[in-house]
């Protein structure tokens, strides 16, 4: 029962309360650049729902068969903003308590919440990506136009580019404070 | 462990993420600054004159640009087959029956594939052809004039967009159908028999070699898919055209997807040497028709309009030899003959590769019966057989090919949105540049001819987006001029145009000075109401009708005071230009009139008919700044009301 210290329980609510904007601001952007949209698009992933450019995304994917991108297909808008105020609130939760077995838990579900959304936004990215209507217009052999995970990628004529959005460095950037944190106090001398 | 650093463990995070974004580079984007020296190779002096003529389609505008290149500076809009208010075209009587068809009076078209006439495959600048692709037509414009000065409507016709494509020597034009339809007895089909019914056809127009008169010599009928572009063959292939076909599924709806399913669509190669002998031997049914013909008399400076009964027409299952289908990757744009004849290049707008096919091996092919069945009675030649070659790789979305005087093809990619080079006989890609934005066709000067110019190639494109200061929701068309001469491409001008530049052509400016007239002879203007001198002036009431005989010379009008003309008269103006000499026409307005205005050229008639509506005294003026005194070159109409009897009088001068 190892108690933190008084620093440690201040950042950590610092932290939590850092991820209260993530659910009003865009979490993650995929951003779509070609020759003939050199103003770009951007698609925007919010904790409760897609934005951005969306109806000109959709409309351009349909030359592929990819098909449409709508919210009410992902049921995880309806989960991830209680996730967000489980977070904010197990944070604030593990920094009243100041025990360290709370910040283990606290880690650990941030940790492997960030490790099931990377998961599922691949799957997602695959199912879109690979399951093409047969009798779209455009169909080229082996061509698959899964969007990056991170970074830029090359699609047909789009360069894609996935990244996080503002909300989403708000999760990430106290999460790792949060991980560093808990080191800390897992190999402090004293 | 217990010794590891906050330090060593922060680092640890920081390393991970950099490596995250190092490993997510943007890739960088291709160059688009322009070179020093670009200004300086379109820059034409004041007072110098361009090097080249280019036409430009007007699209949905239904006109032709002329511009000078490199400068891309606008000369001239000619109006073919839209009314333009600015010259009277279609609105004055005698330009009137230049825009009949067999529909009635038809104002506006859709004007897609300026092609120069041709001598011995060159460009020989006496005549520009241009498809109209809604009421399907094509218009001759006489280039010593810049006038349109013959169109002729195509029977038995959905849509002309495979058209006009002049042959080697413009023995022909040509008009093939984008949409197919049915040709029953009084064309009303259920539009789901289109598979059964729907039916496609070749115009096959020919060309006076003197005067330029065309004439629908006979049509091919031809399996119902949709014809999309098309090349005369030259040199070798003389004799033949090459027509690319879209929707070989036979689809009549949702075509964006139902007419992109097969892998294949088709060339279809066409023998007319030998559909000509067919037509020599009787084969041909004479179909019933009704087309109009409409011809600018040069003497009368009036147009008529005949409407035509009769067409002959062959039926290319019952003529063998003179029709094949070569497979093609998916939904083929342009097809493109290159310089020597031989080689045929197809653009498959969904393909992943530029097929090149040998005219002669498709000869072989043909001779050896090499086929892979038949498609609605036509033998379909097999791929291989006709294929000299792929551009693997090419780009994205590949559309139209012209060529140089080198071997070298340039190929317009609509998706990736640039221009890639390549060698014709080895089908290597030399250069790419990007296009702004997304190019259709592209024009080398004399590109299709079998001694291109060359040097330069112009991308005519369909989006400009961020390229010119913006004019609301619709954003100026535009075109793009780059150098060719040297190993890479280079950018050198932007340059907006009128309407959509579907396809352009350039040709160098002497060609086209060499038949330059400067104004029309009076002494051979034969129109009915032509006014030769002052003294012929004169109003004469014919009923209800009152016919102007009037003049304009600098600066007056005669007669320019007019009385006795009523409520409900029908006033034909019908003004002669008596000046004769270089850029002095004159305009013609007058108050109320529901039309245009006349713009009248030196030795030319023009006629405004004027019913005015209620009485009073109307002013009449010259609208074309002719003089130091232009603006004192009016006068007025008095109109009286119905019923009334103030008697007829003109004059000037009293």
């Amino acid at each position: 029962m190892k108690k933190l210290k008084i620093f440690t329980r201040i950042i950590i609510a610092v932290c939590a309360l850092a991820m209260v904007p993530s659910n009003f601001v865009s979490v993650w952007q995929i951003q779509l650049e070609a020759p003939q949209y050199p103003e770009g698009m951007k698609m925007e992933i919010w904790s409760h729902k897609i934005a951005g450019d969306i109806d000109k995304i959709n409309n351009l994917n349909h030359y592929i068969g990819m098909a449409q991108i709508k919210e009410e297909n992902f049921p995880e808008f309806k989960i991830m903003p209680w996730m967000i105020w489980g977070f904010v609130l197990l944070g604030l939760a593990t920094a009243i308590v100041g025990r360290r077995f709370m910040l283990w838990i606290f880690t650990s579900v941030l940790v492997a919440s960030g490790a099931w959304g990377i998961y599922d936004f691949w799957k997602w990215e695959y199912e879109y990506g690979h399951n093409l209507n047969p009798h779209a217009a455009i169909k080229l052999p082996g061509m698959s136009y899964q969007p990056p995970l991170f970074g830029w990628k090359q699609l047909l004529n789009f360069l894609a580019g996935s990244f996080p959005d503002i909300g989403g460095w708000l999760i990430i950037a106290p999460a790792v404070v949060v991980v560093a944190l808990l080191m800390y106090e897992m190999f402090r001398k004293k | 462990m217990k010794n590891v650093s906050i330090k060593n463990l922060m680092l640890l995070v920081a390393g991970f993420f950099a490596a995250g974004f190092f490993s997510s580079c943007k890739p960088p984007k291709v160059d688009s600054a322009l070179s020093g020296d670009a200004a300086k190779k379109v820059y034409v002096a004041p007072g110098k004159k361009d090097e080249l003529y280019l036409f430009t389609s007007g699209g949905f505008s239904g006109q032709v640009g002329v511009y000078g290149l490199p400068s891309g500076r606008l000369l001239k809009q000619v109006p073919v087959f839209s009314q333009d208010a600015e010259t009277g075209y279609g609105y004055s009587e005698e330009t009137k029956p230049m825009l009949m068809t067999s529909h009635g009076y038809t104002p506006w078209d859709d004007s897609h594939h300026p092609q120069l006439s041709r001598t011995d495959g060159q460009d020989d600048g006496r005549w520009l052809f241009i498809n109209a692709n809604n009421t399907p037509r094509i218009a001759r414009m006489d280039l010593g004039i810049f006038k349109t000065t013959e169109i002729i409507e195509l029977p038995n016709c959905g849509g002309n967009h495979a058209s006009p494509f002049t042959t080697q020597n413009t023995e022909y034009v040509v008009g093939a159908s984008r949409f197919s339809v049915p040709y029953d007895k009084d064309g009303d089909a259920a539009i789901a028999d289109y598979k059964d019914k729907f039916k496609g056809t070749i115009s096959y127009i020919k060309v006076d070699p003197q005067t330029g008169n065309m004439k629908l010599n006979f049509q091919l009928l031809v399996p119902g898919v949709d014809y999309d572009l098309s090349r005369a063959g030259k040199g070798v292939s003389h004799g033949w055209n090459f027509f690319s076909c879209y929707n070989s599924e036979k689809a009549h709806t949702l075509l964006e997807v139902n007419a992109s399913q097969r892998d294949k669509d088709f060339i279809m190669a066409v023998n007319w040497k030998k559909a000509e002998e067919y037509l020599a031997q009787g084969k041909g049914m004479k179909w019933a028709a009704n087309y109009a013909h409409n011809v600018m008399d040069e003497k009368t400076h009036t147009a008529t309009s005949t409407m035509e009964k009769e067409v002959t027409v062959m039926d290319v299952k019952d003529l063998p030899g003179v029709c094949y289908f070569i497979p093609c990757p998916k939904s083929p744009h342009g097809c493109d003959v290159d310089p020597t004849g031989e080689y045929i290049c197809a653009s498959g707008k969904l393909a992943a590769v530029i097929p090149v096919y040998s005219f002669s091996k498709m000869l072989k092919a043909i001779e050896a019966k090499n086929f892979d069945g038949d498609f609605d009675g036509v033998p379909v030649i097999k791929y291989e057989a006709a294929l000299d070659g792929e551009v693997e790789k090419p780009g994205l979305g590949p559309l139209h090919t012209e060529f140089d005087n080198e071997g070298h093809g340039y190929t317009s990619f609509f998706v990736s949105s640039e221009i890639v080079k390549w060698d014709v006989k080895t089908k290597q890609i030399l250069d790419r540049v990007p296009t702004y934005y997304s190019i259709g066709h592209l024009c080398v000067p004399m590109g299709d001819n079998i001694h291109p110019y060359g040097k330069y190639v112009i991308a005519l494109n369909k989006i400009t987006k961020d390229r010119y200061l913006p004019t609301g929701p619709e954003l100026a068309q535009s075109a793009q001029l780059y150098s060719i001469d040297g190993a890479k491409m280079q950018l050198l001008l932007d340059f907006p145009t009128i309407g959509e530049p579907h396809y352009a052509q350039a040709c160098p400016a002497e060609l086209i000075t060499k038949h330059e007239v400067k104004f029309f002879k009076l002494d051979s203007n034969n129109h009915k109401y032509v006014t030769k001198n002052e003294k012929e002036a004169k109003v004469v009431r014919n009923g209800n009708d009152v016919h102007v005989y009037m003049t304009a010379i600098r600066s007056h009008f005669t007669p320019d005071n007019i009385e006795g003309v009523k409520v409900g008269d029908n006033v034909y103006f019908h003004v002669t230009n008596l000046e004769q000499d270089w850029d002095v026409p004159h305009g013609f307005a007058v108050k109320g009139a529901n039309n245009s205005e006349l713009l009248v050229l030196p030795g030319e008639t023009s006629t405004l008919k004027w019913t005015p509506d209620h009485s009073g005294v109307f002013p009449m003026y010259c609208t074309d700044f002719c003089s130091a005194l232009h603006q004192e070159m009016q006068g007025y109409v008095r109109v009286s009301p119905a019923g009334t009897n103030t008697a007829l009088k003109f004059s000037t001068g009293e």
